[in-house]
């Protein structure tokens, strides 16, 4: 059974690949270098992108979609194939080679110069690099990599390479684990030199929780999913016999909330991905309970609880304890989400009319009100960095997934359709992953992804039709 | 009007379907019985023509009321349907009825959630002031997870926007 397989893989992979520092490579200081700084200097002019048009929006009025792009020249790489280093490597060394080469090109900030068009060829992966070769193509990273199989594992190694300052950046590494985690050594890999040149750290081996959907319109069948952020090595969590909505990772990835409607009424429902045996949680009977978050420590939860028709915030031990009520109003409030260091919690709340963001202390307490523009906003999300939260946000008949700062200012729309909604974070706060529906009878939900500066939207390949998706961290 | 004929089909259907389900709130037919909305709980529907059956309940007083966007206001079309569905479970106290609240998907998966727990309770409380006991009625809320009418057009917002009161056997009876 897939699902059963589940637990045991993510297991086995978060204990199976071991990183260490390798013997090889440069060891010296490592002062700011030409293209790693070029590249941070890239990240700050976006930066500055997305406060420029939200001011221009303010004064405006109406909000709308200013997307710059085509501004940042992608950082061109090249990636030789790399070196098979024993016999039975080779379509390995191939596969995790295009893997790193998918999710650096994948971000939009890089682009891979074909290999055909390469002039040096590593037929080890000691040779020396020649740096006019390298030069001579506009490469400005090289990485180089070997690959070897070593009493059943898959040992990976690679140098990257800053071309105009003809030096190694960082040491060399060298990553193993079995065959059947190749991708997440990819993965790690990718995110290394990312994280390198970037200055930031990466978000490619991560997973991502999701609802497949399948079946018609008004009879949709739904279940939960897991799969890579890059949507490969999809397992299901859950059958389809009943509805289930918006899951969600603990801060360590091990457990998932969920509302399920398994009783015939929506509950909350909490799951050990590493034996995927899930239990209900407690709830006042006569209630509905739904939208649970968990605390940035995994201890508490919060949601939200219907009584007689009224929607409020509550908290809850993970582990049992009686609920504690965090809102007291006649409105709905529901969709909260924790700040990163625990202490706040925004929501959206209708008290003022519409749909509104509020932000509270995590304990409770009077609110502040954070969105003014015109329309409605839901399904706030703190950012993991802390700065931004992420929301959708109605107007005119169309649906926008965007953020703000904290306090409410430089709002700024990163997306425009039919139904987008529901963003949930990468575990480096630069990306945006959401639910983008299509519409009429034959409509379906597809996951989309877009950089924080509107940049880079596109739909995540292989989960099929699918909905609610919730990042997680970065895998150990 | 180019609904009226689908919307027999699926009850057709539905009814069918909902005969293996039975469940006194129909627990896990949001599969087999989209959001229970013809959900029959293992009743004998009987004849429309007949007052006293789940069959005229549901087509000769109506089992479904409609609200506004965003709303959960109960209008005076509604009050009627609403007074007429208080009148027959009084009338017949060996019924029990469980009121599903919908959305349209102009909204957000959780807000839509507890925009239908709101529709839903409003049926309920104009329920019980019509002098239906509170312990034989409860509520569920679908939100946009089960529409009626599946264009993305006003007309079938308007249907999805609903509260379907469900007639089951016995509770708190």
């Amino acid at each position: 059974m897939i699902t059963a397989s589940f637990g045991q893989i993510f297991a086995a992979a978060q204990a199976d690949v071991m990183r260490r520092d390798a013997e090889t490579g440069y060891k010296g200081p490592r002062p700011e270098r030409g293209m790693a700084s070029m590249m941070r200097i890239a990240l700050a002019a976006l930066a500055a992108l997305m406060i420029g048009p939200a001011m221009a929006q303010a004064q405006q009025g109406p909000l709308r979609i200013e997307i710059t792009d085509g501004v940042i020249e992608p950082l061109p790489y090249a990636l030789p194939t790399f070196v098979a280093e024993t016999g039975d490597a080779g379509q390995m060394a191939n596969d995790i080679t295009r893997v790193i080469a998918a999710d650096l090109s994948g971000t939009g900030l890089f682009r891979e110069i074909p290999e055909s068009a390469h002039i040096q060829r590593f037929g080890a992966f000691d040779m020396p690099v020649s740096y006019p070769d390298w030069q001579a193509i506009n490469a400005q990273a090289l990485i180089v990599g070997g690959v070897s199989m070593q009493g059943g594992k898959v040992v990976v190694k690679f140098r990257l390479f800053d071309i105009y300052s003809g030096q190694q950046l960082g040491d060399g590494q060298q990553l193993a684990a079995s065959p059947a985690s190749w991708r997440r050594l990819a993965h790690k890999v990718a995110d290394v030199i990312y994280s390198r040149v970037t200055g930031e750290s990466g978000y490619f081996d991560s997973r991502v929780v999701f609802v497949s959907e399948t079946g018609p319109k008004d009879a949709r069948q739904k279940r939960l999913a897991v799969a890579d952020y890059d949507g490969a090595n999809i397992q299901y969590l859950t059958d389809s016999s009943t509805i289930v909505l918006a899951p969600r990772f603990s801060p360590d990835g091990g457990r998932v909330l969920y509302t399920t409607f398994e009783t015939g009424f929506p509950r909350i429902k909490m799951l050990d991905t590493r034996n995927v045996a899930a239990t209900l949680l407690p709830e006042i009977p006569g209630t509905m309970t739904f939208a649970p978050r968990f605390s940035p420590d995994g201890g508490s939860i919060v949601y939200s609880m219907e009584q007689g028709g009224n929607t409020d915030l509550w908290t809850m031990g993970v582990s049992g304890g009686s609920p504690s009520r965090l809102t007291n109003s006649p409105a709905i409030e529901t969709a909260p989400s924790y700040s990163p260091d625990g202490s706040r919690i925004v929501f959206e709340s209708d008290r003022s009319g519409t749909q509104q963001l509020y932000i509270m202390s995590a304990g409770g307490g009077e609110p502040t009100r954070i969105s003014f523009g015109e329309g409605r906003y839901g399904t706030p999300v703190w950012s993991p960095r802390g700065d931004l939260i992420a929301f959708t946000k109605q107007h005119a008949g169309r649906f926008h997934i965007g953020v703000m700062r904290t306090d409410g200012s430089e709002e700024r729309l990163l997306t425009a359709s039919f139904l987008d909604e529901g963003p949930t974070w990468s575990p480096n706060g630069r990306v945006i992953m959401f639910t983008r529906e299509s519409p009429g009878a034959a409509g379906g939900a597809q996951l989309f992804s877009v950089d924080i500066s509107g940049r880079n939207l596109k739909k995540v390949d292989g989960v099929g039709a699918a909905s609610d998706p919730a990042w997680s961290p970065l895998l150990p | 009007m180019t609904f009226a004929p689908k919307a027999v089909l699926l009850l057709a259907v539905l009814g069918l379907a909902a005969c293996n389900n039975p469940d006194k709130y129909g627990a896990g037919n949001g599969v087999v019985d989209p959001g229970g909305m013809y959900g029959d709980n293992g009743i004998s529907q009987g004849s429309i023509n007949d007052p006293n059956s789940p069959a005229y309940f549901n087509q000769a007083i109506g089992d479904k009321i409609l609200f506004q966007v965003d709303q959960s206001t109960i209008n005076p079309e509604a009050r009627t349907i609403l007074s007429g569905q208080a009148q027959w479970l009084v009338n017949h106290p060996q019924y029990a009825a469980i009121i599903e609240g919908h959305a349209d998907e102009q909204g957000t998966r959780e807000y839509n959630l507890a925009l239908g727990a709101r529709r839903a309770s409003a049926v309920q409380e104009f329920l019980i002031s019509q002098g239906v006991a509170g312990n034989r009625l409860r509520t569920v809320s679908y939100g946009k997870e089960r529409p009626l009418a599946v264009c993305s057009t006003e007309d079938c917002y308007a249907q999805n926007r609903r509260a379907v009161t469900v007639i089951s056997l016995g509770a708190g009876s």
